[in-house]
């Protein structure tokens, strides 16, 4: 096996063009795993812990690029209040060593159906900045993922950065687990509210092939928020309106029966988070005014 | 391949290094530091835990390579050169009886270590949550939650 170890991301990017065949490493929370139970044996491994770009965050006009190097407890850490989905989302991430080392690109590489992020990155509507000698492609993050551990990268692109707006409205992120630490998601669920666009934003994670929107209850809810006036008025959610969303949330998901959780669990835990995702993010949308 | 790095202080070189073994592989059976342990490789454990650049992570996840030029500190590094020169963790462990079987005390006296080093008055909670990724099958936790309630205590008298 050949290691390449580029210190700058062109480099970075002209090895993956010339292998692109590589494995990029990042954390290795995901790679080291399979190369130590030699579930996968990568004739190169490309370790992008070199770019030191890859591990910072800017302001970019009204967005925030995150690159793809930068880790959880950097998430939490810096970007906390102004990314406060991704934040809650990060912090349920593993143990403090796996937050230290596991990073926003390398769960968007390895595209798993329960990888945290994704839930938050759908909801708060980002995007992902993917690029290769060929030049680069923004992606948004509800076409990134396109099966079960599939992504819409080709063989020669590098995830560069991830592009997201600081919210206008709340975000909350709930996750369902044995314990409150070191769990995959049994069923997971982000949901941002946008009252500057009179829209709302979801993400459903661990219960469908890939992580995805749930659609039908985004434009369900944004639309009754907005024919009932309670984006201005800020009046209470009426249980109708919050069961009915609940169960679009619920009808979105497509999950499976596995050793985590059965899909009857997990439509039905999705319902409760998303119930209580609206209240807690409305309950936040009120005390804002 | 070759990797030079600085381990507990000193600079280390290693030769013939498969590139995809870990770093904790390296420090075991090339560099002739057991301390770190190696029981899950998965980074469920915490038993692997070491300072990556003063950054606390499970060497079992470190890929060999990534290690090249970093510095590098394990339990090892944390006591001084006499034996009675344990490190203020290592010795609230040992008085505490956080100690069974030994094989959870690496990582966790590292992970401790860190802990205190961010917060010195950590609550129970944050205990807890600081040693979430360390798993010990022998002591239930309890005596190891005073262990570093006591390290933490002497630190801040120490300090103060
Ligand atoms: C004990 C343990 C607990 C965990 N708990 C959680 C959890 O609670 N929630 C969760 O979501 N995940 C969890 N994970 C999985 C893992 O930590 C995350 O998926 C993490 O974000 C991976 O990041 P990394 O930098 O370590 O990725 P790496 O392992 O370095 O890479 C992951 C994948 O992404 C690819 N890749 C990396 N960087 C790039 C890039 N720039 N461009 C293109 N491809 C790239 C790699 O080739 C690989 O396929 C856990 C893992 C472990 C070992
Ligand atoms: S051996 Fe590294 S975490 Fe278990
Ligand atoms: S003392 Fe035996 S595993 Fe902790």
């Amino acid at each position: 096996m050949d290691f390449q170890q580029p210190q700058s991301w062109l480099e970075a990017v002209q090895t993956k063009a010339a292998h692109p065949d590589a494995a990029p490493i990042q954390g290795g929370t995901d790679v080291m795993v399979e190369l130590n139970f030699d579930h996968r044996r990568p004739d190169v491994l490309l370790d992008l812990t070199g770019v030191a770009e890859l591990a910072e965050w800017s302001e970019d006009g009204d967005q925030v690029r995150i690159g793809a190097g930068v880790t959880y407890t950097r998430l939490i850490q810096d970007l906390g209040g102004r990314l406060p989905g991704l934040a809650l989302a990060s912090r349920t991430v593993g143990s403090p060593q796996i937050r230290n080392r596991g990073t926003v690109g390398g769960n968007l590489g390895t595209g798993s159906p329960a990888g945290d992020c994704h839930p938050a990155l759908l909801a708060a509507y980002a995007v992902v900045e993917v690029e290769s000698v060929r030049g680069t492609r923004e992606i948004p993050v509800d076409e990134f993922f396109t099966g079960v551990k599939r992504t819409a990268l080709e063989p020669d692109e590098l995830i560069k950065s991830v592009l997201v707006r600081p919210p206008a409205g709340p975000q909350q992120f709930s996750k369902i687990g044995t314990r409150n630490a070191m769990v995959i998601a049994v069923a997971a669920f982000g949901l941002a509210l946008h009252p500057d666009r009179r829209s709302v934003g979801t993400g459903i994670g661990s219960a469908a092939p890939t992580p995805r929107r749930a659609r039908a209850a985004e434009d369900a809810l944004a639309g009754e928020l907005s024919a009932a006036g309670l984006w201005d008025s800020r009046a209470d959610i009426p249980d109708r309106l919050a069961e009915r969303f609940a169960d679009l949330v619920g009808q979105a998901a497509d999950p499976i029966d596995d050793v985590r959780g059965t899909a009857a669990y997990r439509r039905h835990a999705l319902r409760v988070m998303a119930r209580r995702a609206l209240g807690w993010a409305w309950t936040d949308y009120q005390r804002a005014a | 391949m070759r990797i030079t790095c600085s381990v507990n202080g000193e600079p280390r070189e290693v030769d013939d290094v498969w590139p995809g073994e870990s770093l904790l592989f390296v420090l075991r059976e090339r560099m002739g530091l057991p301390g770190s342990k190696n029981a899950c490789e998965q980074g469920e454990c915490g038993s692997c835990s070491i300072f990556l650049d003063g950054v606390l992570v499970c060497a079992c996840l470190v890929a060999a390579g990534q290690a090249e030029g970093r510095d590098v500190r394990t339990v090892e590094g944390l006591a001084g050169p006499e034996p009675d020169d344990l490190h203020p963790v290592q010795r609230a462990f040992v008085e505490t009886g956080a100690v069974q079987c030994g094989f959870c005390t690496p990582g966790l006296v590292v992970a401790t270590v860190d802990l205190l080093a961010r917060d010195p008055d950590p609550s129970d909670a944050e205990i807890r949550e600081a040693l979430a990724g360390n798993v010990c099958r022998c002591t239930g936790y309890e005596s190891i939650l005073d262990a570093v309630r006591l390290a933490a205590a002497r630190g801040r008298e120490a300090t103060a």
